[in-house]
């Protein structure tokens, strides 16, 4: 019954969305605003429906309705409710309903906005909203339906369909297969959340970007309207990222937050067109150049969010040949080679029209800087989309599936990621359209030598790597100039407007956020960057097999097994759970319990840490494996990652500033209005 | 004198490669015997085994993976370490059964070669279409943006000057 609903919901879901592109296209080809309304009215309709689709699925699950398919296939009796809620993004068929709501969510909430200046875009965000949406939709009800049920055909064998064939009977389980313990994980909760968000915000600033070519408003405008929805698709994507980050630390045991697999550069590529983006739009807010660019990226952005949810939803990962036989796999390549040649060539159709006349000037003014920052996104995308792609085209054409993993893209894109800090360090410092070398040098020396500093407390300290003494010293000047950037700005209201200094500084980046707020995101990342260079550099291992009492020294830490207690638990697992103590030259510093969680259920281990974490870095210890009881053997693994908290607080940093950029004004019309007349002043200044 | 010395010091040498030869053989002959796995650590086996993928658990290394399959791979590393097998040997051991997925990154030949031509080509490309773009801000019109960079220095200087002068 709640399963009919559901799909009954999806069913007018999807009529209603196709209705709206008609009513859309027919409005604004006629000029008819009833039309407009009326699509913009089935706009809206698709969120309640879509509510109610995910709320049957979430009833279905949460009431162990086993004789839904995907409800067997993601949750069990002895899940928590909690975890069968979630369980609504735990699988394929669900999350594609997750994503959908979501796009409705913000698409509806971005047609509800006030259109007054600009009803002219309005009937084409609405199409390209619903065509993305018509696509999922598509996709969920004919090829991945969360809600098919398991019939039990005559013959007896067992078959997956929505509604029953001929004489079969339901099917009802006593009991599901449950969620993959790995995705069990607070972390993982809302890292899926946290990324399909970001996804799917990005879509709302693509279809501006589309209704402008359309409309042939070549201004601005576009970007204007659409900055705050790319900062949060930008900051949900990156919470993302470093959520997935942090639960792979936490739950993946192998020591590290990154393992370049594809499914994180999945996720990793949108991210970079999108940083890019965000860095570009500036110069053609402030100079008018780049229109075509910010085009092209934005375009990009888009067809890497749908690569990424394909990469991941399609199986393509695993075996091109799996791929070529899931119903999906298909109609995402198919929609993804749409939807771009689509854009593209609309984009080419407008050429000429996004002329300017705005000239660059100089190679060391901002806007050159930005180039520069932009070719170096783009050469991390092309490394990071050939690492994918090239696996796909060997199994593809040699029948023999490749490798491509850490140390390619390790290799490939330090020097680039170097490139990014060293320009996050000038840029800064670089005017719009005047700044010539002279001047640049002239503001650069002094941070520049101070800076040196980092790198020479380093080799007091005994470290000797080239790379590490390069990467602190490009930590150091990012860092000397970005808060050389408040002092300044803080110390010329202080003196101009006689407030105190902290006055000022509050004051100063209330008065700029998005310019303050990337400052602060660009501090987070070199606190990022310091616990990068720390686990990548300086990270030491060791593994040994140990009976209780022995001992197992690394560096300055020693480790001593103390005992081993195998249990099973109430929620379906069963534990192993060492007890160790930790030395440090010789000290007692604490206890640790690495352990090993077996599901009976999926029949899968996990490996979860045992970690002592300090700002100089974490000690990181697994319990690898264990002989019986009798013998007392135990096998551990522990890492020393130096430095890697500040990745963590970094990350905090990060978002925080993003969430500063990002933080809504006042009164946003009035700002934009007030820029926009500032902005003839500027450009004659 | 010197004739003898020299004669010396050969016979020296040929008694010396002798005894290395000898002894390597007897090291190689006492290896052959009694191969024992036990000496070889676990951190041996597993710097090895960082730099390989089993074609099972996917871009996973396999110093890390949890499966039998892979205990038993890196069960097989200690043996071969401890037959005397060279890193090198080892990894192409497993190339041979498994095929190059079994490496970190995939030799450059074949279509591979591919993977390591493409990203440099398309930053260069990048870097190039940059660099005509730069040399067309100079070009369009030398009469009004050459001197601009020089405009904005001298202005300031001059402004500076003039701030001067009013001064006085």
């Amino acid at each position: 019954m709640i399963a009919n609903l559901g799909f009954g919901a999806l069913v007018i879901a999807l009529l209603v969305s196709i209705y709206g592109v008609g009513a859309a296209v027919y409005g604004a080809r006629k000029g008819a605003p009833t039309w407009v309304d009326s699509a913009r009215n089935a706009m809206l309709l698709t969120f309640p429906l879509l509510t109610l689709a995910a709320v049957c699925i979430i009833t279905l699950l949460v009431n162990g309705q086993y004789e839904v398919e995907y409800v067997a296939s993601v949750t069990s009796n002895s899940m928590p409710t909690y975890l069968k809620i979630t369980a609504l993004w735990g699988g394929q068929a669900g999350s594609l309903v997750f994503w959908t709501w979501l796009l409705s969510a913000f698409a509806s909430a971005v047609t509800l906005r006030k259109w007054d200046r600009d009803r002219e875009f309005l009937p084409w965000v609405i199409v390209v909203c619903l065509v993305t949406l018509i696509f999922f939709l598509v996709m969920i009800i004919f090829f991945e339906n969360p809600f098919a049920r398991i019939w039990q055909m005559p013959l007896g064998e067992a078959v997956k369909a929505m509604f029953p064939p001929a004489g079969a009977q339901l099917w009802v389980q006593e009991d599901g297969r449950g969620l993959n313990p790995l995705l069990r994980h607070p972390g993982m909760i809302i890292h899926p959340p946290m990324l399909y968000l970001g996804f799917v915000s990005f879509v709302i600033p693509y279809a501006f970007a589309i209704a402008a070519l359309i409309t042939r408003r070549t201004d601005d405008r576009w970007i204007r309207i659409t900055r705050r929805w790319t900062l949060i698709a930008w900051l949900f994507l990156s919470l993302g990222l470093i959520l997935g980050g942090r639960w792979a630390y936490d739950v993946l045991g192998w020591g590290g937050y990154w393992g370049w697999d594809p499914v994180e550069i999945a996720a990793f590529m949108p991210w970079l067109t999108g940083t890019a983006f965000l860095h570009s739009v500036m110069t053609q807010e402030k100079r008018g150049l780049l229109k075509h660019w910010n085009m092209v990226l934005i375009i990009l952005t888009y067809a890497l969010v749908i690569f990424g949810t394909f990469l991941t939803r399609s199986g393509v990962l695993s075996s091109v040949h799996a791929f070529a036989q899931s119903a999906i796999g298909p109609l995402f390549f198919v929609f993804i080679g749409l939807t771009f040649i689509t854009s593209l060539s609309l984009l080419l159709s407008r050429w000429s029209e996004l002329k300017t006349d705005a000239q660059m000037t100089s190679m060391f003014s901002r806007e050159a800087l930005f180039l520069l920052n932009n070719l170096l996104f783009m050469g991390i995308l092309v490394v990071c989309f050939w690492g994918v792609i090239i696996p796909l085209i060997s199994e593809l054409f040699t029948g023999q599936k490749v490798t491509v993993g850490p140390p390619f893209y390790e290799r490939a894109t330090a020097p680039l990621f170097a490139g990014l800090l060293l320009l996050m360090g000038v840029a800064p410092l670089s005017a719009w359209k005047y700044s010539t070398a002279k001047t640049l040098g002239r503001s650069i020396w002094k941070p520049f030598v101070v800076s040196l500093a980092a790198p020479a407390v380093a080799l007091i300290m005994g470290i000797r790597q080239p790379a590490a003494l390069v990467g602190f010293w490009l930590c150091g000047i990012v860092g000397v100039v970005t808060l050389y950037e408040f002092w300044r700005g803080a110390l010329a209201r202080h003196r101009t407007r006689d407030e105190s200094l902290p006055v000022a500084l509050w004051r100063l980046a209330g008065r700029n956020r998005r310019r303050y707020g990337g400052y602060i995101i660009h501090l987070g990342v070199v606190l990022m960057a310091l616990g990068i260079i720390g686990i990548e550099i300086f990270q030491t291992q060791t593994q040994d097999t140990i009976a209780q009492g022995e001992q197992i020294t690394l560096g300055e830490y020693t480790l001593r097994y103390d005992s081993l207690a195998v249990f099973d638990h109430t929620d379906g697992r069963n534990v192993a759970r060492a007890v160790v103590s930790v030395f440090k030259n010789g000290n007692l510093v604490g206890e640790l319990h690495p352990r090993r969680d077996y599901y009976y259920e999926s029949q899968q281990p996990m490996t979860i840490p045992g970690v002592r974490s300090t700002m100089d870095g974490d000690l990181y210890v697994l319990l690898v494996d264990w002989q019986p009881i009798s013998t007392q053997r135990a096998t551990f693994r522990i890492y020393h990652n130096p430095l890697v908290n500040w990745l963590w607080l970094g990350a905090f940093v990060f978002i925080l500033g993003t969430l500063v950029a990002a933080w809504p004004d006042r009164e946003p019309e009035a700002a934009v209005e007030r820029s926009q007349q500032k902005q003839p002043a500027q450009a004659k200044a | 004198m010197s004739m003898l010395t020299k004669n010396s010091v050969i016979k020296l040498i040929y008694l010396l490669l002798i005894l290395l030869a000898a002894s390597l053989l007897a090291n190689g002959a006492a290896l052959a015997q009694e191969p024992d796995p036990a000496t070889i650590t676990d951190d041996q086996v597993n710097a090895i085994a960082k730099q390989l993928y089993c074609p099972v658990c996917e871009n996973i290394p396999l110093d890390v993976c949890g499966t039998q399959a892979c205990a038993q791979w890196r069960e097989l590393i200690r043996l071969k370490l401890s037959q005397g097998q060279s890193e090198a040997e080892i990894k192409a051991y497993f190339v041979a059964q498994y095929g190059d997925r079994v490496l970190a990154a995939p030799p450059a030949r074949g279509l591979n070669w591919l993977l390591y031509v493409i990203p440099p080509l398309a930053i260069l490309g990048g870097v190039y279409i940059l660099y005509r773009a730069y040399k067309t801000w100079k070009q369009p019109a030398p009469q009004v943006t050459q001197p601009k960079p020089v405009a904005a220095s001298s202005d300031e200087y001059v402004a500076r000057i003039e701030e001067e002068l009013r001064k006085r």
